[in-house]
């Protein structure tokens, strides 16, 4: 990831992963410091981070600014664009902010703590394999940030900016530009209880999440020299956390689909070194608003196809069939091969990409589709 | 007849060079030793500089545009302004420090950078260590360069400890940087926390900015132009690499020089060789011309000659150059000694090319030296060159008034200026004074030994006649002499008026009792004002003045000029600065006074009275040049200003250096035990007695110039070769003299010394005119070469005594090779001797 912004990004989680190992690596280090002779001031006192507690009510708009007290927070949208020529494409935009937890007492503006990363890809069946693209600054000197009280986080020209009720985002990928408004059609999803989604039995290892599903999208997608207009529906996701992971944890699957009908279903599963599944959870909100959500005993993912990328040899199983409480969807991806290839920044490969959900073989929805952890582990 | 003709010349040239292997070898060793200086210099030169280029490149990266700003820096928010622009891709905000190692002589270059910024601008710097970059963000984290670790002993994980004011602080090596990051010694950190723990919160020094694609340098330069302050430069790296080479230009090119004059030298040995084979062979070869062989043949073989020795010695002094030069950058560095790039390790890379060049240039000069003699056999008539007494004429055409037009032109153009900032010209005047002097010699030989008083001892009688008979043949030997000494001699002075001129300067400079640094390196030792009054209220110390050095860019093109920040002399209106010519009393109303060093003068083109603007604070000032000073130390050029006048521009009150005067009764040791207590004994502190400052400068002086020397003697040493040459050479024609003298009645002892007496006066008349035309070149490279080069003057001072032995030494060495090189033409039969005259 260092050695070209724009080379390829894990997933979130990854990512976040890696970030989070920040702080209790340098807690490490000022221990060993101790010991040495001499160092003068070299120390940085931590505001501790603050903790997801259950009973807090999420408000809106005010919460879906940063909450920079939090180590880890992101915006993700995925959804579908149909160009005026009825092709169809997934894309994905992504905004993390993370709190490093370091140099709290410098005063420099320059002082990193607060990193902002931005990730990007595009489906594109013609294609056959993901475009993607990624940028990572420090918050300093306005040029990079996340505002608090209301969406926008930014890097660069790079940004996602809340406008009245819609959301608009402009990327300049290298090999094509999104400029893009999402307009909601539904309230926030709040997801887990109230809001607080727990990602594993301890009660530490949770998140603040809320979805905004059937955001109907506009606007103009360049790419290969052309610009075409677009629209299309997506997805938002909004979660903030200080502990996400279980340690236990060594890959998700995950979906976010917009039903056809109105509906909206979010399933996710924590896979431990065995394969099996230790936690899963997931909410589903179906066409006259009602909202149902999942015990972890009430999701189950279940692999029908596999796929084998034939650049790293591992395999994915790219098609699902996914029950979660009443609802049972087949999942199919967009296209195969929507692999991200990272070893070379970040070090993970996953598979992220656009999904149609069909019941009965009849087509009852579309979103994305996440799978971690299938070539190697993820370390954490 | 014609395969029997080369046998005959093959048996010719086989027979001198088997009969005097050794005058072969010193032929072949002279070219080799001209080539060899001239390889090793230029390889050592190229790989510093190249070095260099690539450690500009290096830190650039993929940056199409540099902004770099003085030691005092720029506002951050300007990284910010040039960052939003919609023409800029990317750009890449940096804090550039030289860091002081406590413990250690020297610095190390920090460069505070926002890794992520960095790896879209210079992605290789810290390519391939994702970890190290998370790492990087710790406040007490540094990533260094694999030069630096080697060069300090360091590794991952150890503790690197540098100087902030007198203070040490410690950072924990996270990583190595990528083994293809930089060969520089380099440390990384965060932009955070450089800025946070060096002091420069708020400021940067520089910004590699990557163009969005259609934009054009130029475009943008324009476009910024309104936005980039005073003092702060923008340029391709490309000119940023210049900048830091046009720091060694006029030193690489004077180190050419000598070793161009060591090959020019080596050619002349080659010369005197062909010459004394030619003057051995006369008869041999009119008899070959008798025989039928044409002029052209016979020009031909004797150059062909000049070429083999040409190219035995090249190929020798290709591989003993190489050789010196890898010793040289192991040994001495890649400047040789003189500190132009302190912190670049130069790897030694032997461009074929070059080699070759150097190699084919060996070649020319021997075949050059060969031909002269050559064409003069060539020319001869045989039935006059069969005879005996005809050495004389060969050297006719070689003499005569053009020397006269060469001296001419020589002084002419040591008037000329500098061109391009060197003085090529001056290099010129000298190469003609040379050559001009030498084809005057036979003559000045001429008409001086004709009014030689004759001597009652025979021997001595007998050597002033000869003398007198044959004017010119003395006036090669003489020749030989004049081109070595004229050269010791002008060096001698030059370094000699150098020295002196450092000395005095020195004393100047150091007005004070002790000098108290806060780390003698690097930009973060100093002083605070707190610290200063600690300085002042020391038990002894009578009074502290106290000094800031920055730097500033006054030109694009050329590395930022030191800013000192001095107070004035006591009851003075200006700082004590060793000033040449008036200083200029400055009112209080017209603009404030800045006195420039020479360097800097030059460099802005003004002298003492004009009015000169300084970027200081990001903001231009007018002054007015109130003196023009001298300045040995900082060759990129000083400007002084009253510190007070500093501190109210920039409410900058630290202070690098403090002048301390002692009481009269207090001792210097003890002052300096009580001033390290009340600095807790830190490291950072270093305290130098005046006495100690002027002995560590002329030592450093001395280890600047051993390059020199070095020439120089190589050069004398060629020369003395040729002078053995060519009294082996008339020795030889003579052995017929010497069998009629040994006929008629005189005793070896008798001829060894009217030979002597004859190696003397050559000798002496040598060495005087060598003297002074030593003198005249001497003149030329204080008040000509090194004015242009380094823009500074000198006193000159003739260091008599050295110079009075040398002399003594080189006439006295003339005697006895004259004697020697007769030993061998007087053994042998006498009978025979006399016969050979056919």
């Amino acid at each position: 990831m260092i050695r070209d912004s724009r080379t390829k990004l894990s997933t979130r989680r990854r990512l976040l992963a890696l970030l989070a190992s920040l702080p209790a690596g340098y807690t490490r280090s000022a221990e060993r410091k101790q010991t040495l002779p001499r160092i003068t001031n070299n120390e940085s006192r931590i505001t501790p981070f603050a903790q997801v507690v259950s009973g807090y009510r999420l408000r809106f708009p005010q919460d879906e600014g940063s909450h920079p007290a939090f180590r880890t927070e992101w915006w993700y949208i995925t959804g579908w664009l149909e160009t005026s020529a009825r092709a169809q494409m997934g894309f994905q935009i992504t905004f993390f902010r993370a709190r490093t937890g370091i140099d709290e007492e410098n005063p420099s503006p320059f002082a990193p703590r607060q990193i902002i990363i931005a990730h990007t890809a595009l489906s594109d069946t013609s294609r056959g394999s993901l475009l993607n693209d990624q940028r990572i600054a420090r918050v300093a000197l306005g040029l990079a940030g996340a505002e608090e009280g209301r969406t926008h986080v930014w890097i660069d020209d790079w940004s996602l900016e809340q406008d009245g009720a819609a959301y608009g985002a402009r990327i300049a990928a290298r090999d094509f530009i999104l400029d893009l408004r999402f307009t909601p059609s539904q309230l926030p999803l709040l997801q887990g209880q109230h809001g607080l989604s727990a990602k594993g039995p301890r009660p530490e290892s949770a998140s603040y999440y809320y979805s905004i599903p059937h955001l109907k999208v506009g606007g103009a997608l360049a790419h290969a020299g052309t610009r075409f207009s677009v629209g299309g529906s997506a997805w938002l996701d909004h979660e903030w956390s200080s502990s996400y992971m279980d340690e236990r944890a060594t890959g998700w699957d995950w979906i976010g689909i917009n039903l056809d009908d109105g509906g909206a279903l979010m399933a996710f599963r924590m896979r431990d070194a065995a394969g099996a599944t230790f936690w899963a959870g997931g909410a589903f909100r179906d066409a006259r608003g009602v909202r149902h959500a999942f015990e972890p005993s009430g999701v189950e993912f279940l692999p029908v196809r596999l796929w084998r990328s034939p650049r790293t040899g591992t395999s994915y199983p790219v098609a699902w069939r996914v029950r979660a409480g009443p609802i049972e969807l087949m999942i199919e991806p967009l296209m195969d091969d929507q692999e991200s290839d990272t070893r070379a920044s970040v070090g993970a490969v996953y598979w992220e990409g656009a999904v149609r959900a069909t019941h009965e073989k009849k087509p009852v929805g579309r979103g994305y589709l996440e799978l971690t952890g299938y070539g190697q582990p993820l370390r954490l | 007849m014609f395969s029997g003709r080369w046998a005959l010349l093959k048996a010719v040239s086989g027979g001198t060079w088997r009969d005097h292997p050794g005058r072969l070898v010193l032929a072949v060793l002279g070219i080799a030793l001209g080539v060899a200086l001239g390889v090793a210099v230029h390889l050592i030169n190229a790989s510093a500089v190249s070095e260099f280029d690539l450690a500009v490149r290096s830190l650039a990266g993929e940056a199409d545009l540099v902004i770099r700003g003085p030691r005092s820096g720029f506002s951050e928010a300007l990284y910010a302004r040039i960052a939003r622009r919609p023409e800029v891709r990317a750009a890449s905000p940096a804090v550039e420090i030289e860091v002081q190692l406590p413990g250690r002589s020297e610095t190390i270059k920090i460069l505070g950078l926002d890794p992520f910024r960095a790896a879209q601008v210079q992605p290789h710097l810290l390519a391939g260590s994702r970890e190290a970059v998370f790492e990087l963000l710790k406040p007490d984290a540094v990533l260094i360069s694999r030069a630096a670790a080697d060069h300090l002993g360091l590794k991952a994980g150890d503790l690197l400890r540098m100087q902030i004011g007198v203070d040490t602080i410690a950072f924990r090596i996270a990583a190595l940087l990528p083994a293809g990051a930089t060969r520089q010694r380099l440390a990384v950190m965060d932009v955070a926390n450089a800025q946070w723990r060096f002091g420069w919160l708020g400021q940067l020094h520089r910004i590699d900015v990557k163009l969005a694609p259609g934009t054009t340098t130029a475009a943008f330069q324009k476009a910024i132009e309104r936005e980039i302050p005073p003092g702060v430069l923008i340029a391709a790296p490309q000119a940023e690499a210049e900048r830091g080479a046009s720091l060694s230009r006029a030193y690489r090119t004077n180190l050419d020089m000598l070793a161009l004059v060591t090959l020019f030298t080596g050619a002349f040995l080659v010369f005197s060789t062909q010459f004394l084979a030619i003057t051995r062979r006369r008869a041999q070869l009119a008899l070959l011309r008798v025989l039928g062989l044409t002029r052209a043949r016979l020009f031909r073989w004797i150059v062909l000659e000049g070429a083999v020795i040409g190219v035995c010695g090249s190929a020798l002094g290709v591989v003993i150059g190489c050789a010196l030069a890898q010793f040289g950058v192991e040994r001495l560095g890649g400047d040789l000694g003189a500190g132009y790039f302190g912190t670049v390790t130069p790897g030694l890379s032997f461009d074929s090319g070059v080699l070759f060049i150097f190699f084919v240039l060996g070649v020319a000069f021997a075949i050059t030296g060969a031909a002269l003699p050559a064409l003069g056999a060539a020319r001869r008539a045989p039935a006059l060159a069969l005879k005996a007494g005809d050495e004389e004429a060969v050297l006719q055409r070689l003499t005569g008034w053009p020397g006269l037009l060469f001296i001419a032109s020589g002084l002419a153009l040591s008037q000329a200026p500098a061109t391009d900032g060197l003085p090529l010209w001056g290099y010129l005047s000298i190469a003609f004074l040379l050559t001009g002097a030498i084809l005057v010699m036979p003559r000045l030989a001429e008409f001086v030994l004709s009014r030689l008083p004759l001597l009652r001892y025979p021997p001595a009688a007998l050597a002033s006649a000869q003398l007198q008979a044959t004017p010119r043949q003395v006036g090669v030997s003489l020749a030989a002499i004049l081109a070595s000494f004229s050269l010791m001699v002008s060096m001698l002075v030059m370094v000699g008026s150098f020295r002196d001129s450092l000395a005095t300067w020195l004393d100047g400079m150091l007005p004070a009792d002790l000098y108290v640094r806060a780390g003698s390196l690097g930009v973060t030792g100093y002083f605070t004002p707190r610290e200063q009054t600690l300085i002042k209220n020391i038990a002894g110390v009578r009074d502290a003045t106290f000094i800031r050095t920055q730097n500033v860019f006054l030109r694009s093109d050329r590395p930022p000029v030191a800013l000192l920040a001095r107070p004035l002399a006591p009851g003075k209106s200006h700082p004590a600065l060793p000033f040449e010519g008036a200083t200029r009393l400055v009112t209080s109303r017209g603009p404030p006074p800045a006195w420039l060093s020479e360097v800097a003068a030059d460099l802005l083109g003004v002298t003492t009275g004009a009015l000169i603007e300084i970027p200081i604070a990001n903001t231009k000032h007018t002054f007015i040049v109130a003196g023009i000073w001298r300045d040995y130390a900082r060759q990129n050029g000083a400007i002084a200003i009253e510190r007070t006048r500093y501190v109210a521009l920039t409410g900058d009150e630290r202070a690098n250096e403090a002048a301390v005067y002692l009481d009269p009764s207090a001792a210097t040791d003890e002052v300096s035990t009580r001033l390290r207590a009340a600095f807790g004994n830190a490291e950072g502190l270093e305290i130098a007695s005046t006495r100690e400052l002027k002995r560590s400068s002329l030592a450093i002086f001395d280890r600047t110039f051993a390059v020199t020397y070095v020439l120089e003697i190589a050069a004398v040493v060629i020369g003395l070769f040729g002078v053995s040459a060519s009294f082996s050479a008339q020795a030889l024609a003579r052995r017929r003299e010497f069998g009629v003298l040994r006929h008629i009645g005189m005793t070896r002892r008798e001829i060894a010394a009217m030979l002597g007496c004859e190696g003397l006066v050559v000798g002496g008349l040598g060495v005087l005119v060598g003297l002074a035309l030593g003198w005249v070149i001497s003149l030329i490279l204080i008040h000509v070469i090194n004015r242009q080069s380094f823009h500074w003057s000198m006193d000159m001072y003739l260091p008599w005594q050295a110079l009075a032995l040398l002399a003594a030494a080189l006439v006295i060495a003339a005697g006895v090779t004259a004697v020697l090189s007769a030993r061998r033409a007087m053994t042998g039969d006498v009978t025979r001797a006399v016969r050979e005259d056919w």
